[in-house]
Parts: structure tokens; sequence; C-alpha cells
């Protein structure tokens, strides 16, 4: 008789694989990828071209040739840390910029912890602030969405929504009066305004982020609790002076938040593991996002908020454990 | 519809064999019954080389006090009593009998009637229980008897009976519970009398109407007994679980149901307390599931216990040909096997094969801190951490993230879409710290 196979049990497991969970993120970034192509036509192309690539090409070199260990560039985790890192730059960042946001991303933050899995930050949130530092200028100049526009230069480019406001209300005008400068809500929502490429749309991101917890990439804990403490905290400023702070459905819809606290923060590899630390984690961000967009030097705070709460994951995770078993012991 | 609370995870059911009606198997020409089929003590042989046994007849006492007896389950001769390979692998002493007709022992009362009366005082009971080799039928194989005698200071409020059956594949109690209900009852009663107890509760996953409403039709005549559906979720069957689902009450950490008024049972282990108390039956034989995707006759058997496995596979249509992967058990808690010619034991609730392609493991990847399996922990453990601890030798901090209350219900591994060996390496842990707290209590 053949030989059998002996190993503990069990013997059944999930259709689930890391690749899956990846490909299923990527599946779901394909409206928001639609809609920045279309507002800013073949230059996001290129940059979201472009950033997966290198990130494809870095994990390879440097799993082939420095780590020389087997090569996981296929798992999915490379594609979507460039295809973020691309939603987070302005479509008219110059292309071999991008390519350095990448090394930074996966060379830096990724692999040095050791690749997926290991590493603490968000690749993608440090490529960008590592690009935010050293070219500020080029981080700054948002281009102006010209629907299908394959031109490349000589792109308009402009503040965004956040940064009208920020620079506006810092120059003591009144809220009221800034609102005329910044595009409809209606538009903000779908993604006409300045931005990154792929931060524009809440609708499209929402939706994305709507497909993952339909097919439970993600979970609702983190998303929920950041997205209810933006609008906790900024509704609770805008209560006390709607002359100075904007109404919590700006901060909303625009910048980076959608894109943060559904793809960023949820990163699974860098967000805490138990429930009750996700949510701690989740009101975190929010709050960061706050201080950091109304008080800090910056218009946009997701990225630095992220990384913050990145940091204290090991710290959440020891303290805050999941319920166990016999612990609320109700004898009903 | 109710359930437990924390964690789970739904396997496929793949419940194939759940429409076999119970087949009586025919008797193999020798039967290996191994001394040690129970958690505890093994029991010390009776009879010797030669010796002319009749089925039914005491050849191995359990003397200590958690230890059962074991009874020859064909009339034949001893032809020797020696070491043999038993499912896990492992050597252990059987007394093989060769069988000779079908002579039983007698004052066991063979016939089908049903005998409702319980005359037994439930001393009696406990002490007849004892006596006929009663041990956990769901897999635990715990000598019954302990678990009908309630420590000094605790009272035992409900009789909990598992009929749960959340392994995916097997179907033995199903057919039990369809086809011999009404001595499955009159066993709760006769435990609820050695308890007791004025209530006992059967929990069914609702993946088995049929059995649900059958038993429902015959609960008037059996007051005190009541049924409860449940959603079927994994894994359910766990003591702790069933509790939680059924009467909402968590066991304590390291303690045992009777610390919350409970005392689980599962339905085989009904059945074959009421053929022990009403027909003075030892436990001889059991229903086995022998199931697979690619089984041609998924069955259920009513077995001789050291019927060789071999045996069960002939019946269900013959081992298939790309077979990779034979379980006793079901595919979540179940043991792999080494060789099919090991013997039925008390605790056989399954044959499971798997085809080659689906033996082995997936590729393991590196842990992507994905939550999952700490998510799913029905004991609301971090498989991942305990997991790493483990493996780092760390295994202070395995007791300190209480490894000890890991059920091995498998549901991490199963889940991991890393595939990381989780239950492997907390089995490893848990070892550790059970040899360091032992140490400790000395
Ligand atoms: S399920 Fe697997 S990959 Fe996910 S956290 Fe647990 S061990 Fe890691
Ligand atoms: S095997 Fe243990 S750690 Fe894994 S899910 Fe089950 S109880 Fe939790």
């Amino acid at each position: 008789m053949n030989l059998l196979t002996v190993s503990g049990s069990p013997h059944v497991y999930t259709e689930q694989s890391v690749s899956k969970i990846m490909y299923g993120v990527l599946l779901s970034l394909i409206p928001a990828a639609l809609v920045s192509f279309y507002f800013f036509g073949l230059a996001a192309i290129l940059v979201t071209l472009t950033a997966i690539v290198s990130c494809l090409f870095f994990e390879f070199i440097i799993q082939k040739y420095l780590i020389k260990g087997p090569v996981t560039i296929f798992d999915g985790s490379a594609i979507i840390t460039g295809a973020l890192l691309a939603f987070i730059v302005p479509a008219s960042l110059p292309l071999w910029m991008v390519v350095i946001g990448s090394l930074v991303a996966i060379g830096m933050a990724k692999m040095t912890f050791g690749g997926l899995g290991k590493n603490i930050f968000n690749p993608a949130l440090v490529g960008r602030v590592f690009l935010m530092i050293s070219f500020p200028v080029e981080m700054n100049m948002y281009p102006k969405p010209t629907t299908l526009s394959t031109q490349l230069t000589d792109i308009i480019s402009g503040p965004t929504p956040l940064a009208v406001v920020k620079e506006g209300v810092a120059q003591g005008e009144k809220v009221s009066d800034l609102m005329p400068q910044v595009p409809e809500y209606v538009d903000l929502l779908m993604g006409n305004m300045g931005g990154s490429v792929g931060e524009i749309s809440a609708i499209a991101i929402l939706l994305g982020g709507i497909y993952m917890l339909i097919k439970k990439i993600i979970t609702w804990e983190i998303p929920a609790s950041y997205l209810g403490s933006v609008v906790i905290f900024a509704g609770a400023l805008w209560l006390i002076n709607p002359e100075v702070y904007v109404d919590p459905m700006f901060h909303l819809v625009t910048g980076g938040l959608m894109l943060g606290a559904l793809y960023m923060a949820t990163d699974m590899v860098t967000s805490p593991m138990s429930r009750w630390g996700m949510i701690i984690y989740g009101i975190g961000c929010g709050f960061l996002t706050i201080v950091i967009r109304i008080f800090g030097a910056y218009p946009e705070g997701v990225a630095f908020a992220i990384l913050i709460m990145n940091a204290f994951v090991p710290l959440i995770n020891s303290g805050f454990k999941p319920q166990r078993f016999g612990e609320e012991v109700k004898n009903g | 519809m109710k359930t437990f609370k924390l964690g789970g995870v739904h396997p496929p059911e793949n419940k194939l064999s759940q429409n076999a009606p119970i087949e009586v198997l025919a008797l193999p020409e020798t039967v290996a019954i191994p001394i040690s089929q129970h958690l505890g003590v093994p029991a010390n042989p009776v009879v010797k080389k030669g010796d002319t046994v009749k089925a039914g007849q005491l050849i191995a006492k359990g003397e200590a006090f958690i230890s059962a007896n074991i009874h020859a389950s064909v009339s034949g001769t001893v032809q020797k009593i020696d070491d043999i390979v038993d499912s896990s692998g492992y050597r252990k002493k059987a007394i093989v009998i060769k069988t000779e007709g079908d002579v039983w022992e007698e004052g066991i009362d063979m016939s089908t009637d049903l005998i409702k009366e319980i005359t037994l005082t439930p001393e009696e009971i406990v002490t007849r229980i004892n006596e006929k080799g009663i041990v956990g039928m769901g897999g635990a194989t715990f000598p019954s008897h302990v678990k009908l005698m309630v420590p000094q200071g605790k009272k035992a409020e409900y009789l909990i009976i598992n009929g749960v059956e959340c392994e995916p594949y097997l179907t033995s109690d199903h057919r039990l519970m369809l086809e011999k209900a009404e001595e499955m009852l009159v066993g709760i009663q006769i435990q609820m009398k050695a308890l007791k107890v004025e209530k006992a509760i059967i929990g069914i996953e609702n993946n088995k109407p049929d059995a649900i409403e059958h038993i429902r039709k015959l609960l008037p005549s059996y007051p005190g007994i009541s049924v409860e559906p449940l959603k079927v979720k994994y894994p359910q069957g766990g003591e702790k679980q069933l509790i939680k689902a059924l009467v909402n009450r968590e066991v304590p950490s390291g303690k045992l149901p009777i610390e919350v008024g409970c005392v689980v049972h599962n339905v085989g282990t009904a059945f074959a307390v009421y053929e022990a108390v009403q027909k003075n039956k030892p436990l001889v034989e059991r229903v086995v599931t022998v199931t697979g995707k690619a089984v041609k006759q998924p069955s259920n058997f009513m077995v001789r216990i050291g019927t060789p496995i071999a045996a069960l596979l002939e019946a269900a249509g013959g081992l298939p040909e790309n077979t990779g992967k034979v379980v006793n058990g079901g595919p979540m808690m179940g043991k792999a096997i080494t060789d099919i010619s090991a013997p039925v034991t008390k605790g056989t609730s399954g044959i499971l094969l798997f085809e080659k392609q689906a033996s082995s493991r997936k590729p393991v990847h590196n842990c992507i801190r994905c939550a999952r399996c700490a998510s799913i922990c029905a004991m609301g453990l971090e498989p991942y951490l305990l997991a790493v601890l483990a493996d780092n030798k760390r295994y202070e901090d395995c007791e300190a993230e209480r490894i000890m209350d890991c059920i091995e219900c498998g549901s991490c591994l199963y889940i991991c879409p890393s595939g990381r060996p989780l239950l492997d390496q907390i089995r490893v842990g848990k070892n550790q710290v059970g040899k360091i707290m032992r140490a400790r209590n000395q």
C-alpha cells in the first residue's frame, strides 16, 4: 500500500491565502484608480505604473541579491504598496521621484524589517513622508483635474481644498468666505478636486472599502472608529466656532482621509490584533489627523497620524487583549 | 437561534453519510482490543493466552479511579496479549481474540425491546456504568462514571447532552439520534437520576433538522429533557462552548463544567449508558462513520471494538486508489493514522479519507498579522502570539497568555491564510507548560 501522510490536526484548511487577500485589496482599488485616470489622465496612469513596477523591482533585487532568500514578489503585497504609494502623491510628480519613493517604501520600510508581516510602519506612507520631506515643492503641487487629459506638461496646479481652507483661516479669513473657493461637496465626493492620484474620490474609495468589508479582507473596527472620531473631534471644534473650524463633512471628503482610513490604517501588518486595540488605534488616528490638520504645520495629517499610531501598535497589542473565554462569568 | 459567542469558524460541512442508516458490520476474523482506550490508567488483563471468552466478558480490569474496564467484543480464543501498533502509530498492549461464533455472556439482554423503567438507585447506576466500561464516546474517552460523581461541595443543575456533532463529515451521532432516540432518552434519564438533576438539555446543530424533529416528538414522555437547536458553528461541541451556548455560563479557566453546575455527556454515551444499565451490556460496539470525498459508499457502521479499520474501509467500497491520508475522527480534531490494520477503539467516531491532493498542508508564509486567528479563537486566545512564544521557548509567557486554555480545536490553523503551523507550536508549548506546572505543584 502507498504511504499515508501523517500530520497534526486539523486536516482541512481555508481556501484563503496571502495572495488571495492581497489581490482582493488590489481589485477593490480599481474604482479609485479609474476615477484618478479620468481626472488626471495619462499622468496618473504613468505614476501608478511606475510605482508598482519599481516596488516589484526593488523587492526582487533585495530578496534575490541582498537577502538571498526566497523571492515572493508575486504575493501581491509589493503591488499594493506601489499602488497605494502612487495614490498618495500628486499626479504631476516627476517619475524619478516616484522611483525613489518606491525604493524607500520597499527597501527601508519593508525589507529592512524582514519583509511582509514584519514591518512596523506602513511602507507606502513611509515612502510618501520621505518624498514630502525631500521634495516639498513637487509634493505640494497638485494638478487640477482635467478630464481625460493626455498632456504631461503645463498642468495647471493649485492648492488642495484642505490647503485653501487652512491658509485662509491662518490669514484671518472666515470659513464661510473661503468655501466658495473650494469645489462643491458633490465634486469633493466624486473626486473633482486637486489632490493626490488616488485620494480624490471619497465615493470610489468607499466602494472599494465596502467590497473589502464584504469579502472580510478588513473588519469594520478601524475604519469606523477612525472616521467616527474624525467626525466627533472636527464636529466639536466646528460647533465651537464654525467660522474658524470647517465642518466635519469637509474633513471626511477631502485629502487622504478616506484612503487612509480604509486602506492605510487597516493595513493588517501594521495595525493592532484585538477588537478593542483596533478601536483605540482608530480613535488615535482620528484624533491625530484632526490635530495635525488644524493645528499642525501641514494641511494634511493622515500620513503622520497613521505612522505615529503604527509606532504604538506593539504597546496597544500588549495592553488590549482579546476578551478571554471565562473572563466575563455570567451565570444566567 | 442560540450559539456560543466568542469566535468560531464554518468549515464546509460535507456530511456525506448523513442519509446512510447504521449497518451492522460483519464480525471480523480477529479483534485486537487495546487495554488503554480511555483517558487515564490502562486496564489490567484478567485473561491469558488460550482462554476462551464470550462476547461481553470482562478481559481487562480498570483498577485506578480514572480508568475503565475492557470487555471482549466477540466470542472466541485469546490468541495473544501483546503490543500492536495503534492508530496513532504507537505500540500499545492489546488482547487479540480469534472470533469463534457469536456467543454472549449470560445476563446480557440482547433483545431490542425498549426498557423504560429505571430500577437501579443512583449509586447502583454509577457502579454499573463503571463495571461496563463506559467512556465518553465523543472522542475524549473520559471514563463516564467519574463524571457522574459530583465532587463534594458542588451541585449539578443541568445535564447537557452533546448532539452537536460539529466536526465536518462525521454523522455517527446524527444517525444514532435518528435510529436509537428512545434508548438515548432513557439513557439521559438514567444519567439524570445518577446526578440528581431535574433538567437535561440536548444541544443539536440545526443542520440536523430531522434529528431535532424526531426527538422533539418523543419528548412528552420524557419529562425534564428538552432539545435546543443551535446555529451551526465550530467548535460548538467543545464542552465549554456548548455550556455557553445552552445555558449562557462560562466555565472559568482551568475549571471543570461542574463549577457552573453542568455535566456534559455525548449522545453516544447516553446510548451506551442505556445499554449498560437496562440491558446489562458492556461497551463492546459503537457507531463509526466511514467517509471521504473518494469513498464509494460513505457509511455508518455498528462495529465491534477491536475490528481492524481496514475491514470498515472494505465494507464502504474499498480503499480508494489515490488515498493520501486516513484520519481517525473528524477533519478538525481527528488523528492521522499510519496503518489501516489498527483497531477501532471506544473513541473512534469516524474514519475519514483524504485524497492525495488534499492530504498536505498549505505552503507556509510569513504571518501577515491579519488577526484572523485571534478573532476566531473560541477561547479568546491569540494563537499567532502563543505560537511565537512557544517557538521561542518562552513558556512562562505562554502560561501568562493562557496557553492551557487552548482546547486544540484547530480553528486557528484552519483559518490562517499564511498556513502557519499554529496548533503544532501551541501543542509543544502546552506540553512544556504542563510539565512546568506539574513540577511546581510537587
Ligand atoms: S491567521 Fe495566520 S497570518 Fe493571520 S495573524 Fe494569525 S498567524 Fe498571522
Ligand atoms: S486550537 Fe487553541 S488557540 Fe487555536 S483556535 Fe482552537 S482554542 Fe484557539
